[in-house]
């Protein structure tokens, strides 16, 4: 039986992580490869490095990043953060990412991904997609730009275009839910999760180990993402995956 | 000395960075004249069958890896390079593969026997079920999940290439190998520990590395 998947994020500016990871057992808590290997030991199923690097030179260092983390570490991950083009694409995979995430790229030229899908197939393209609740259109709406522009996509639409085109997993932040620790939004789950047959990353929300109960349950999503209840060591992944495992959830 | 093999559809850099962890000297070659004389080869593979087939025309391989096999050399498929050494794959279109191994590779059918329906790919870490530990690619490799991430399957008749399979709505083919050719469906070298041991078994159990 498949393994719910417990995912780390990680935020990448300039080649170093940012949002001040409370790590005190490693030596440098701003070196991605580092902290990679202590969510590795700790059990993570996956990595997820988002690259917010403005320059370019930010960008280059990024693929640095890449040939480090696969040199040291035998789990899976995806990186995602300014993937433009197909070179974008082949640059990080043959570098050793096991998988690109397309966010505003992809909506901006939906081509993209089934250029990425065609050329290393489907389950090497993650579509991410921000999706915030539109009170007037009683729908979620998906946003790009790190959530500053609206588009006239519904969050539903876009996930079934996205897995026609080509992708092979989702990666789906909940704006209203996300920094609030209030748990996953179950409802933007289930909706985009009752819309396409590949895998479901949910993200933004989590806040305890019951909400991962209650997404991989509930919502039944394939994996959870978390940046802050990890770094900030409110709680860790061998926590939350012990209480999952307690409580009749498969993990590894 | 093992020989990766560069047909231009893999992730060399990963694979190539686990044998350094494992201290294993490693050549990658993209023609067979580079790749000469080593103890035993990896084949990668990421990528649509049919793009594989024709690449590894072109490079001139298909030949190389037949006669490495026939010459009792240690061969591992991973995951595409799997499916490569079946007889046949729907991928695309029908193509033939390597021939191999008896077998063909087609899609996961995305609904089980009861007619409710799953996703494809097959992706995340999923348990493995041993059934021939005793061979030397499986020497203390336990019953771990290692990560799988596939749309096409394979489909065989002989249960005696099956040193490994894994359930997902279906018993899925994990890891193959008859005599000295072996192949698994996931990457060794993104599966953790268990991962990990099947390359170091690979290298140095079967290739005396």
């Amino acid at each position: 039986m498949l393994s719910k998947r417990i995912i780390p994020c990680l935020d990448v500016k300039e080649g170093r992580v940012v949002k001040g990871i409370q790590f005190v057992d490693i030596r440098d808590a701003g070196d991605p490869v580092e902290l990679a290997k202590v969510y590795d030991e700790q059990g993570a199923d996956e990595l997820v490095f988002l690259d917010i690097s403005a320059s370019h030179e930010g960008k280059k260092t990024m693929i640095d990043v890449v040939r480090s983390v696969a040199s040291e570490l035998a789990i899976p991950f995806t990186v995602g953060g300014g993937i433009r083009t197909l070179e974008d694409i082949k640059e990080t995979l043959r570098n050793g990412a096991d998988k690109v995430s397309l966010n505003s790229s992809a909506v901006k030229r939906p081509a993209l991904i089934t250029e990425g899908a065609d050329y290393f197939g489907s389950q090497c393209i993650v579509v991410a997609i921000d999706a915030k609740y539109d009170e007037e259109a009683a729908n979620w709406r998906v946003y790009t730009h790190g959530g500053r522009t609206p588009t006239d996509w519904l969050v539903t639409d876009w996930a079934k275009e996205a897995v026609k085109l080509g992708a092979g997993e989702i990666l789906l932040t909940s704006m209203n839910k996300d920094g609030e620790k209030s748990g996953f939004d179950l409802p933007l789950l289930k909706a985009v999760l009752e819309v396409v047959n590949v895998p479901v990353i949910a993200s933004g929300g989590a806040g305890s180990s019951e909400h991962f109960y209650d997404v991989f349950t509930e919502a039944e999503a394939d994996a959870a993402l978390a940046a802050s209840i990890f770094h900030y060591k409110e709680t860790s992944v061998q926590n939350v995956k012990a209480y999952l495992k307690e409580k009749g959830v498969p993990v590894r | 000395m093992i020989g990766i093999i560069d047909y231009g559809m893999g992730n060399l850099f990963s694979v190539s960075k686990a044998l350094e962890r494992l201290g294993v000297d490693y050549k990658i070659g993209d023609r067979p004249q580079a790749l000469g004389a080593c103890d035993g080869y990896i084949l990668p593979g990421v990528g649509a069958f049919p793009d594989a087939m024709k690449a590894l025309q072109e490079h001139g391989f298909i030949d190389f890896i037949k006669d490495k096999v026939a010459e009792g050399v240690p061969v591992y498929g991973i995951c595409l390079g799997m499916q490569l050494l079946f007889e046949s794959s729907e991928e695309g279109g029908l193509t033939e593969g390597l021939g191999l191994f008896p077998g063909t590779i087609s899609r996961f059918p995305g609904m089980d026997d009861q007619g409710r329906s799953y996703k494809v790919p097959h992706m995340g870490w999923n348990q493995l079920e041993i059934h021939q530990p005793d061979k030397p690619l499986m020497t203390d490799v336990k019953e771990d999940h290692v990560y799988f991430v596939h749309s096409f399957v394979v489909k065989t008749d002989d249960p005696s290439i099956l040193y490994a399979t894994s359930d997902y709505h279906m018993e899925v083919p994990a890891i193959i190998g008859r005599e000295n050719l072996v192949a698994s469906q996931f990457h060794p070298e993104k599966s953790g520990t268990a991962g990990m041991q099947l390359l170091e078994n690979f290298c140095k159990v079967m290739c005396k590395q």
